[in-house]
């Protein structure tokens, strides 16, 4: 039996009077690839931070290694970019140093970076293809290349599970292709599991183990991408709630499924 | 404490000039180390209303007739830290949170020096510093509290630019988050006391800000920002100081106009690369 890295279990959550969340079941598990998806404001974000431990549930249990995500010790075990992360342009940062900051949950946050913390920064800036730019402002760089030194940063300390929240929004086709090269090297060399919020699943589409689809604060679907794609009316899922690639999958009418 | 006066050439040879000299020399190097952080997380006047909480400090131990210097320290640094958890609770914006340190700060300074009777040219050396009347107790107290401070950043600045990178990430990483903007906070208010004889409470924040935004202007890196704007700190120190003794200047003043000099030249410098 493959080893749960993370668990959401009857799991609700309401920010003040409005609720985001309610009675949600999700596992991950080891080298795993799920794609998280639904329409604006379903609570996939909200889901994340509290399997992230940023949130706590009313209702429910959330687990992280099998432990409350607040007593978990072993923080490198989990890399995270987060929605929407920008480097702003006054930063004085090189790409270099900003991906070196992921290593701090691995190395501790007091101690010195050694050869081996620079060997696996060096690794991680291959992978994202920006060893050319390393030490160029983080400031200097595209959108794209942004979200890739951001995803160095969260790969750096060699996690078993990555959790990325629409870490692709508004990049460049080439820039995702890159981001897909870099999640699936974690992946397939690395036994590491993927978590990944996103509406632009076309860079990872044929690489997905499950779809989890959430609508309303509720888990609508949870099963492997074609399925949803084939079934997606029956079970009452509407173009709304599917990211742009599943919709392109969904037979035609006419045809038969 | 005693000061043993070396044989430096004019304008260091007198005693009270060697003292400036150190006093000044740590303190440009130091503030800037804590302005690095604040100006990346846009708490560029921090340090000025902490500065003024720590005026409230200096009065309050003339009112007590305590050596006003500890006064000051506790008070900043308890300002500082209720400052850092409004803000952090999310209920007080970061600039109404300052505004309401600042103005607090400098009202109950006036009335407890109003109560103590020290409404007068005493109270100015705090206000606008007084590097040349320090005695060699004050500049050692200096040296102490910035070998402190540079020494906590040397131990901890990787964590803090973690935090100024994403708070959320840093968070979800293990870094302790809420202790490591407490301490910085806290850092903030110790560099306030350190150069609040050296240009005072009013201009505190210009050698805080003013040396770090020259080095942005030349820097790429974190690192070397971090120890360039240190350099320029230090020597905008040295050259104000030097200024003061030629014109006969108010020191304070000229430090911080040597910081905004060299800040223009930095400018020019960055946009002729």
């Amino acid at each position: 039996m493959s080893l749960r890295l993370a668990e959401a279990e009857r799991v609700s959550f309401a920010y003040g009077a409005e609720p985001v969340l309610d009675g949600v079941d999700l596992t991950v598990e080891q080298g795993e690839f799920v794609a998280l998806v639904g329409a604006n404001g379903s609570g996939k974000s909200t889901l994340l931070r509290l399997l992230l431990g940023l949130e706590r549930p009313q209702t429910g249990a959330v687990r992280l290694f099998g432990v409350d995500p607040r007593r978990l010790g072993e923080r490198w075990r989990i890399g995270y970019v987060p929605q929407r992360a920008v480097l702003t342009t006054s930063l004085p940062a090189t790409v270099e140093e900003i991906v070196a900051a992921g290593r701090l949950a691995r190395r501790g946050w007091a101690r010195r970076l050694r050869r081996q913390d620079r060997e696996e920064v060096d690794h991680a800036l291959e992978s994202v293809a920006l060893t050319d730019r390393r030490r160029d402002p983080a400031g200097s760089l595209s959108g794209g290349q942004q979200q890739r030194a951001l995803i160095a940063k969260a790969l750096v300390s060699r996690p078993e599970l990555l959790i990325l929240d629409e870490p692709v929004a508004g990049v460049d086709l080439d820039s995702q292709a890159r981001f897909r090269d870099s999640l699936m090297h974690l992946v397939k060399d690395h036994g590491a599991a993927v978590l990944l919020v996103s509406h632009e699943l076309g860079a990872v589409a044929e690489d997905l183990d499950r779809v989890v689809l959430l609508r309303h604060g509720a888990i609508a679907f949870d099963g492997a991408p074609d399925e949803l794609a084939s079934q997606g009316v029956n079970l009452g899922i509407h173009a709304a709630d599917l990211p742009m690639w599943l919709e392109s999958r969904r037979p035609h009418p006419d045809q038969p499924t | 404490m005693t000061f043993a006066a070396l044989a430096l050439p004019f304008p260091f040879e007198r005693e009270y000039m060697q003292l400036a000299l150190l006093a000044a020399l740590v303190v440009g190097a130091t503030a800037p180390l804590i302005g690095t952080f604040l100006v990346q997380k846009q708490l560029s006047l921090l340090g000025d209303g902490i500065g003024h909480v720590a005026f409230a400090g200096v009065a309050a131990g003339l009112l007590l007739n305590v050596w006003p210097v500890w006064t000051a320290l506790i008070a900043a640094v308890t300002g500082a830290v209720a400052l850092e958890w409004l803000r952090s609770r999310g209920h007080t914006s970061g600039d109404l949170a300052l505004s309401l340190f600042f103005y607090t700060g400098i009202a109950a300074g006036v009335v407890l020096t109003g109560l103590a009777g020290a409404l007068d040219a005493g109270l100015l050396t705090y206000l606008f510093g007084s590097i040349l009347t320090m005695s060699a107790g004050d500049a050692w107290t200096i040296v102490a509290l910035a070998v402190f401070i540079a020494g906590t950043v040397a131990v901890t600045w990787r964590a803090m630019f973690t935090v100024v990178l994403d708070e959320e990430s840093a968070r979800v990483a293990g870094l302790p988050v809420m202790g490591l903007n407490l301490a910085l906070s806290a850092l903030t208010a110790v560099t306030v006391v350190a150069a609040m004889r050296v240009v005072g409470v009013l201009l505190v924040a210009a050698l805080m800000v003013l040396p770090v935004a020259s080095a942005q202007r030349v820097c790429h890196s974190f690192r070397a920002t971090l120890l360039t704007s240190s350099a320029v700190g230090a020597f905008a120190g040295i050259s104000g100081l030097v200024v003061a003794r030629f014109a006969d200047l108010a020191p304070g003043a000229t430090i911080v106009l040597a910081a905004a000099t060299l800040f223009a030249v930095c400018a020019l410098w960055g946009r002729l690369r």
